[in-house]
């Protein structure tokens, strides 16, 4: 009898000690330190055609690190699926790598977070100073008022890119400038199993990332001033009735589209079934399915009217990758000086030229790479007409409420049901609904 | 070294013949060992299972009660109490979030007592059809049991491939060549997609209630078939009237082991649908994710969990009141 | 396999619509189970193309290239072995603990015992995603305060596999061994052996089929299991169900090595479980007869 009311009581003891263990935060909550400054863990996303690319591209780059400052880093090229989860279970856990990248904008809603080092003043001074950077790219590296949560390491914005030879066989001289000009060219070129236009129907982000900039093209926003949802004014109505009604109404989309969350329209373009293709420095990948860069032009992303520019005239999200340092790091100065190193101009020029990205730091933009025709649309609209999207702590949640609405739509329309503005309504009331209160 | 015999006590399954008044060992050493040894058998399954699963479980109810965002998740044991907020918001059926997680709810039954039912229907079927011998009969049971033994990922991604809009088999055939459907059929989203999951886990789960019937089948006494042939009872007779309610104490559990595993399965419509499930096949597993890790509202994911598991709970013990009832009477 | 009890109607045939109902009934139920296993064999030998296209029943020209640049596009050998190693470890530690511990509910009577397979078994309903947080911060502050790495080595998910497969496991050994007749234990027990003797000795061999069911049954929920692998594991340690999702994420969709990879990590769980396949229906005969 003893023995087993000694195991019960060692039982609860054990669980109890167990519950109390995971109670606490652990060391989540300690600040950065320099216990190991020899190493650095590195997540880096998946910013070439596969995560072996990645690893050829940046390995080297690595090693020049290590041979300056003798500091090793243990580099994981993180796919996309996973990389929010991860970043996600590593501020929890408060294991995690050292420096990281994220999607810019995810800045906020880690910002919020409180695992990031922050970038006040002394902490650009080491990496060289704010006023490295383009303004648009720092746009994107947190909520306003407060210091930058990441500093950005690659710039990316959208444009149109056209296919040369399509556009020639259906007349058409000059590639459009405004979305009246798209729909009319689309429709001449959606006929005979070729469409206009192709879109990424199922994937969250990219209708984010559309509706967001037709939303500004309106006039209107997704979150008022003090940072609260607003998904149904009129504007942003009428901005996603917009984007869906290129599938629903002007017949330009391949109903098929809808389904496409792994890039197939770059494919579809690559292939010639699409003519038109708008994308975020699509140049690596479409050479990487065979397409050869004479074959294709790109031309700025269409505005309601007139030309790019800011307010109503904006036509993309400013894009791109921050590099962010976790707070309880181990190897603080080692971080900064890697910042330091990825961010120097030597750095920009070879990583963005290699991933066709725009550097965000403006003395490595004058690289000749980064003014070539293709990439002076990219580097004029990130400066002169690219918004970044809105920084709020709920921006993930935002992500999937209206990206979800936006998908559904495109089923709606694939499926031949109409899309009205009343149900364009309905649909965004929804996803308002599901933002969080507090 | 004393050999005792502990007294065989009947158990609640089977029968056992008591063994008539072995020696119980008169040496403290030996009842004491007697007495330990079950609870040392015990331990390490019992550690696990406090370690895995019993304290994660609480860890995770408290949670419900925590107001659990991504502000607070880095140090999760600060985060302020908000009682049963989380819980409100769950059931509040008027408010989206609520209304969601009803329907997703829904959903998840029709689709569990779908599949379910489809599952058995076709194992048991394909149990009697196949009992006698027949030549191939042993290639085509070890091909039934492919679908079962396939990995969840590789065989849904199988179907992802072919409920595809443009490329798929499905379209391929049904639109292009049998001509059923006007236009290729989108299954991935849209209303279709509770058909596409339909059949992929019938697909995969169909093959397991086969095994279990199969097994209860061999259980069955030939003579009984041999007394009711006598008596003139033709092939579909003794199938209704002694197959089936032989089986029954298998079914019983086979069904609810069917069910548990089919309302939890989270591993199928992730990989057929991603993360954001379309509406009509929004099952529940798939929802709780969406509205924790997603989302970062662990507190109120961990609401729904819990929801869910008393949920499940009621059911079982409903269903385990009324099955051993029945099998009261049926001893009788 | 039918040898014991025989459940041929041997007086009377089969009548006629039985046969023809079962020729039509097993042809359709063929045709539904081969469907996507010969999709998955006759894309991953399409060439590219064949698979970004509308889908072709035959290929256009055989190629074993998937097979080759499944190995390179993902680390996928890594994710092999890892699978392996952790399935494998799952199962011998699932079998073992489950044979003692249903040892223990099959041939005792000890308090408790009625709420101990009352718990194991209620954990069938557990939801996975509410214990997933919690148990990843367990493991996290077991690895920092004893030094031990749960999360995100092997051992963590090891340890996670065994105890997912372990209800399941210990329930249908507590049925078979209870077929197993008990005068074998006394038998034992007369000859000097030991209760653990006896157990090793007499009930275990007696009840193979039943441990080989379990050690099946083990081994595929763990190389199956998708939620916890994405949260537990890193690059070193990842296993094959969430590094095939690596082919999906990549700027083009490689459908015919997704097929290739399917398939490769398919064939052992699969060839392993026709070959046991004789020993799960008996084990399952005996444990699922209560």
């Amino acid at each position: 009898m003893r023995s087993i009311r000694a195991a019960a009581v060692g039982a609860v003891t054990m669980s109890l000690a167990l519950a109390a263990s995971a109670c606490g935060g652990g060391s989540s909550t300690g600040g950065g330190s320099n216990d190991s400054p020899k190493t650095l863990t590195y997540w880096a996303s998946n910013q070439g055609a596969s995560i072996a690319v990645d690893k050829k591209v940046l390995q080297p780059e690595l090693d020049k690190f290590e041979k300056q400052t003798g500091i090793k880093v243990k580099l994981e090229v993180v796919p996309w699926s996973d990389l929010l989860n991860r970043i996600l279970t590593a501020t929890t856990s408060g294991q995690g790598p050292d420096v990281l990248n994220i999607g810019n904008t995810w800045s906020a809603s880690l910002q919020a977070t409180g695992a990031l080092l922050p970038w006040d003043a002394e902490n650009f001074d080491k990496i060289g100073g704010k006023d490295r950077f383009v303004d648009s790219a720092l746009g994107s590296t947190g909520a306003q008022g407060k210091d930058p949560a990441a500093v950005p390491l690659y710039s990316m914005a959208y444009a149109l890119y056209y296919n040369k030879k399509l556009f020639a066989d259906a007349g058409i001289a000059k590639p459009p400038a405004t979305w009246d000009e798209l729909i009319a060219d689309g429709k001449k070129l959606s006929k005979g199993g070729k469409w206009g236009l192709g879109a990424e129907g199922a994937s969250l982000a990219e209708n984010i990332h559309h509706t967001f900039v037709f939303a500004k093209q309106h006039g209107a926003d997704f979150f008022t001033a003090d940072g609260k949802p607003d998904f149904t004014n009129d504007g942003v109505v009428t901005a996603v009735k917009q984007y869906v009604d290129l599938m629903a109404k002007d017949k330009i989309i391949a109903p098929g589209n809808a389904e496409y969350a792994q890039n197939q329209s770059v494919s579809d373009f690559a292939k010639g079934t699409n003519a038109m293709l708008l994308w975020q420095s699509a140049s690596a990948n479409l050479k990487s399915q065979g397409m050869s860069e004479d074959t294709y032009g790109i031309a700025p992303m269409p505005v309601q009217s007139g030309t790019p520019g800011t307010g109503t005239n904006v036509n993309s999200m400013v894009a791109g990758i921050n590099l962010a340092v976790f707070k309880n790091t181990d190897n603080l100065d080692g971080a900064t000086k890697f910042a330091k190193f990825m961010t120097g101009d030597a750095e920009q020029k070879i990583l963005n030229t290699a991933y066709s990205t725009i550097p965000p730091v403006k003395t490595a933009q004058s690289e000749a790479a980064f003014n070539s025709p293709a990439n002076a649309v990219l580097k004029d609209t990130l400066a002169k007409s690219a918004v970044a999207l809105p920084q709020v702590a709920d921006e993930s949640q935002f992500e999937t409420a209206v990206g979800t609405a936006v998908k559904e739509l495109f089923a709606e329309a694939a499926a031949g049901r109409p899309v009205t503005t009343d149900s364009v309504k309905a649909k965004l009331e929804k996803a308002q609904q599901q933002m969080p209160t507090k | 070294m004393t050999t005792t015999t502990a007294s065989a006590e009947s158990g609640e399954r089977t029968v056992r013949e008591n063994s008539p008044g072995a020696a119980r060992g008169p040496r403290r050493t030996g009842r004491i060992k007697r007495i330990g040894l079950p609870y040392l058998l015990l331990l390490p399954a019992l550690l696990l299972e406090l370690l895995v699963h019993l304290v994660p479980m609480v860890i995770g109810i408290v949670m419900s009660f925590k107001e659990l965002t991504q502000f607070y998740i880095r140090d999760w044991g600060t985060a302020p109490w908000s009682g049963l907020d989380n819980y409100q918001v769950s059931v509040d059926f008027d408010a989206p979030v609520g209304e969601a997680l009803l329907h997703s709810f829904l959903v998840t039954v029709a689709f569990t007592l779908l599949s379910v039912g489809l599952c058995w229907l076709i194992g048991t079927a394909a149990a009697i059809y196949m009992q006698d011998t027949f030549r191939g009969r042993g290639l085509l049971r070890a091909l039934f049991l492919v679908p079962y033994a396939l990995p969840v990922y590789a065989a849904v991604i199988t179907w992802v491939f072919m409920f595809q809009h443009d490329n798929g088999l499905v379209n391929h055939v049904l639109h292009d060549q049998l001509h059923l459907t006007d236009k290729p059929s989108f299954w991935l989203i849209g209303d279709n997609s509770f058909v596409a999951l339909l059949t992929v886990s019938v697909w995969k789960g169909w093959p397991f209630a086969f095994l279990i019937v199969m097994a209860g089948l061999q259980n069955i006494p030939g003579e009984l078939y041999e007394a009711a042939a006598l008596d003139g009872a033709g092939l579909w007779q003794q199938i209704r009237r002694i197959t089936l309610p032989s089986l029954r104490p298998v079914n019983q559990v086979l069904v609810l082991v069917l069910f548990l595993w089919t309302f939890n399965d989270f591993n199928t419509p992730f990989v057929l649908f991603g993360r954001s499930a379309p509406e009509a096949a929004d099952l529940i597993s798939v929802h709780i994710y969406q509205a924790s890790f997603v989302t970062w509202n662990f507190g109120t994911g961990s609401a729904m969990s819990v929801l869910l598991l008393l949920f499940l709970l009621v059911v079982t013990g409903v269903y385990l009141l009324l099955t051993s009832r029945g099998r009261k009477t049926a001893d009788v | 396999m039918s040898s014991t009890s025989s459940t041929a109607r041997s007086p009377m045939a089969p009548p006629r619509s039985f046969l023809w109902s079962r020729r039509i009934f097993l042809t359709l139920l063929t045709g539904f189970v081969l469907l996507p296993v010969y999709v998955m064999v006759s894309s991953s030998l399409k060439p590219l193309a064949d698979v970004s296209g509308k889908f072709r029943w035959l290929p256009s020209g055989l190629t074993i290239r998937p097979y080759i640049d499944i190995w390179s596009t993902v680390p996928l050998a890594r994710y092999f072995v890892n699978s392996l190693i952790v399935a494998g470890a799952a199962t011998v530690c699932s079998v073992v603990i489950a044979v003692f511990a249903a040892y223990a509910v099959s041939r005792y009577q000890f308090r408790g015992k009625r709420v101990f397979t009352v718990t194991v078994l209620s954990t069938q309903m557990f939801p996975g995603i509410l214990f997933l947080l919690p148990l990843f911060l367990i493991y996290v502050n077991i690895g920092d305060s004893t030094g031990i790495a749960l999360f995100g080595s092997r051992a963590g998910l090891i340890l996670t596999y065994l105890t997912f497969s372990l209800p399941f496991s210990i329930w249908m050994l507590i049925g078979y061994f209870d077929s197993v007749p008990r005068d074998l234990d006394e038998a034992a027990l007369v000859d000097g052996c030991g209760p653990l003797g006896a157990l090793l000795r007499v009930v275990v061999p007696a009840a193979i089929p039943g441990i080989v069911a379990v050690a099946v049954y083990a081994f595929m929920t763990a190389w199956g299991e998708v939620l916890f692998a994405s949260v537990m594991t890193n690059d070193t340690t990842r296993t094959l169900a969430v590094g095939l999702q690596g082919y999906s994420t990549l700027n083009n969709v490689y459908w015919n090595q997704i097929m290739a990879a399917s398939l490769v990590v398919s064939v052992p769980v699969v060839a392993g479980f026709l070959l046991l396949q004789r020993y799960l229906v008996a084990g399952l005969t005996a444990g699922a007869v209560k």
